[in-house]
């Protein structure tokens, strides 16, 4: 069931004269129970995309709605079922935690009794137990990010919106939110939307992933499927004889996706994803069969950092190896 | 949840920072303080030489140190919805159901909660200067002090919404209330003023609301003077809700 619909959902600035489209159309849908990832490079359009579906800005074209109820016309709504989690720490930093979390609760009107319970259990889960009379500011990285994860839960939201939840986090850190983002689906039964530009955090969590780059949505699927569909293995073979023999033998193969002989020895092919050892096997197989006794071979699976490359020519993040 | 309920709720939010340490309450008033105990000497004579009895002196300058008080202090609560804006305190706020005038409503009365106890407290430092006050005197000027805090501190809240950073919310205060300030004649009555500077002051607001404020200390509650700045007051303070809750609503959705 989609609990989760946007259609053109679209957002233009003005700065000056100028007007600026940060996102362009986005028609995209969600099923309840999944993690979606949102990946993109900075300036894409996802936080604006989130911030419309959050209620916090006015699409210029296009709707959406969650869990039944239309971003705009029935935004109190929206809000009753969402969690939303910002990229910016969003405890008050002089207030102490179970302070913070209490105002969440009474500002989506929880029963008392209930919201205490409530409380209690999510500092307990998220490893806060200890820190209730703590300030905000006194907490570590980490803590803090969990606190923001906390005060998006407290009153138990089917859907939970996460921009770039680890940002900034060190790697022990991001790793516990990955056990406690799971956590979320797994024991909550919630629907997560997250935003990153972590590639090894969308591989990590996500069931689906959509690609956003100016402001549109430019590929959809499994992170398994992307790879395989955009991006190949690609596979270096070094021989004792003559590499130029072994790419006829090669050519031969129908998994095999493209040969070169890269020097004299050295063979590169890519193959897909799927079955790619066994395409390595059959090639070995193959240039034994032709006299080519095969010294080495190396295999190189795809990235959604490839995958990235492949769809938008550029890289996810300024500086990043592809 | 009704508004009445979320303003509550965000107020006694607030409050609570207040409250835990409450000697910070104290320090907004030194610059009243100051001018209360070396200026005011300076002026009350000068008025006095001028005509006006000393007794009349301090009932004069204390509304004006008063003024100043609420001025200031109020529109400082812009700068705290911009800290809260840029900490991504407010954002989380908002997407909770909470009605956006009890977002705006519950910090503006929390500052003027403490607007209040910063007035009463410089009242009783002015008594034994020479002020005299008795309780309807007092409670009625807290009125005023009440509303021009409502007022201000709302403009100031929609304002710090609206330019998102203290570097431009600054300046704007200062070359807006320094003026104001001074031509509602605050410092010195506008009746020593030349003819033009008279005329300049009749068109600002607080002008009224000080001469009330002055005409309620010297026991004239039913002068005209009261029924016009009471007038200004509570027109300020329609318009400045107005605007604060129509910013709040339309801001972020």
């Amino acid at each position: 069931m989609e609990i989760i619909v946007a259609d053109g959902l679209a957002r233009t600035f003005r700065s000056g004269k100028t007007t600026v489209s940060a996102v362009q159309g986005v028609d995209l849908s969600v099923n309840r129970g999944e993690i979606v990832g949102f990946l993109g490079p900075n300036g894409a359009g996802k936080t604006t995309t989130l911030r419309m579906l959050t209620t916090l800005l006015r699409p210029t074209a296009g709707t959406a709605r969650i869990a039944g109820a239309d971003i705009v016309t029935q935004a109190a709504a929206v809000r009753q079922r969402i969690g939303y989690i910002a990229q910016a720490a969003s405890a008050s930093p002089k207030h102490r935690v179970y302070e913070e979390m209490h105002l969440q609760a009474r500002l989506h009107r929880m029963e008392p009794t209930l919201a205490r319970r409530r409380i209690e259990f999510l500092l307990t889960q998220l490893e806060l137990a200890d820190l209730g009379h703590r300030m905000a500011c006194t907490l570590s990285g980490g803590q803090r990010r969990r606190l923001d994860v906390a005060l998006g839960l407290v009153h138990e939201p089917a859907v939970i919106f996460l921009d770039e939840p680890t940002a900034g986090l060190d790697p022990q850190s991001r790793s516990n939110l990955w056990e406690h983002i799971r956590w979320l689906r797994e024991e909550q039964e919630a629907t997560v939307f997250l935003t990153t530009h972590y590639l090894e955090e969308a591989d990590a969590l996500c069931d689906r992933i959509l690609v956003i780059d100016h402001g549109r949505i430019i590929a959809e699927d499994s992170s398994a499927n992307l790879k395989q569909s955009v991006a190949s293995t690609v596979v270096l073979v070094e021989v004792d004889g003559d590499a130029a023999s072994g790419v006829v033998v090669l050519e031969g193969l129908t998994e095999v996706r493209e040969v070169t002989a890269m020097d004299g020895k050295t063979l590169r092919m890519s193959v897909g994803e799927d079955d790619d050892d066994r395409v390595v096997l059959d090639a070995v197989t193959a240039l034994r069969a032709a006299g080519l006794e095969v010294r080495s071979f190396s295999l190189t699976r795809p990235t959604l950092e490839d995958v990235f490359f492949n769809l938008t020519g550029r890289a996810l993040r300024d500086g990043a190896g592809v | 949840m009704s508004t009445i309920q979320g303003t509550s709720v965000l107020f006694w939010h607030d409050l609570r920072l207040t409250l835990r340490n409450p000697v910070w309450m104290l320090f907004a008033i030194a610059q009243p303080l100051v001018f209360l105990v070396f200026f005011g000497p300076l002026v009350t004579r000068t008025l006095g030489a001028s005509g006006l009895s000393s007794h009349n002196a301090w009932q004069t300058f204390v509304p004006g140190v008063l003024l100043q008080l609420s001025l200031f202090g109020a529109a400082f609560t812009g700068f705290t919805v911009i800290t809260d804006l840029q900490s991504g305190v407010l954002e989380r706020l908002r997407v909770t159901p909470v009605s956006r005038t009890a977002l705006l409503l519950g910090r503006v009365l929390r500052d003027v909660v403490i607007l209040l106890f910063q007035a009463i407290v410089l009242l009783l430092i002015a008594i034994p200067f020479g002020l005299r006050a008795d309780a309807p005197e007092i409670l009625i000027s807290l009125a005023f002090v009440a509303l021009i805090g409502l007022s201000l501190a709302s403009l100031s809240s929609a304002l710090g919404l609206m330019l998102k950073t203290e570097e431009s919310l600054g300046p704007l205060f200062n070359t807006v209330l320094l003026p104001l300030l001074l031509l509602s004649g605050a410092l010195l009555p506008m009746s020593l003023a030349p003819g033009w500077l008279n005329g300049i002051s009749r068109v600002t607001p607080f002008r009224y609301v000080l001469e009330a404020v002055r005409s309620t200390l010297q026991g004239h509650f039913a002068a005209v003077v009261v029924a016009e700045g009471a007038a200004v007051a509570v027109g300020m303070f329609l318009l400045a809700m107005f605007c604060g809750i129509r910013v709040y609503m339309r801001q972020g959705a």
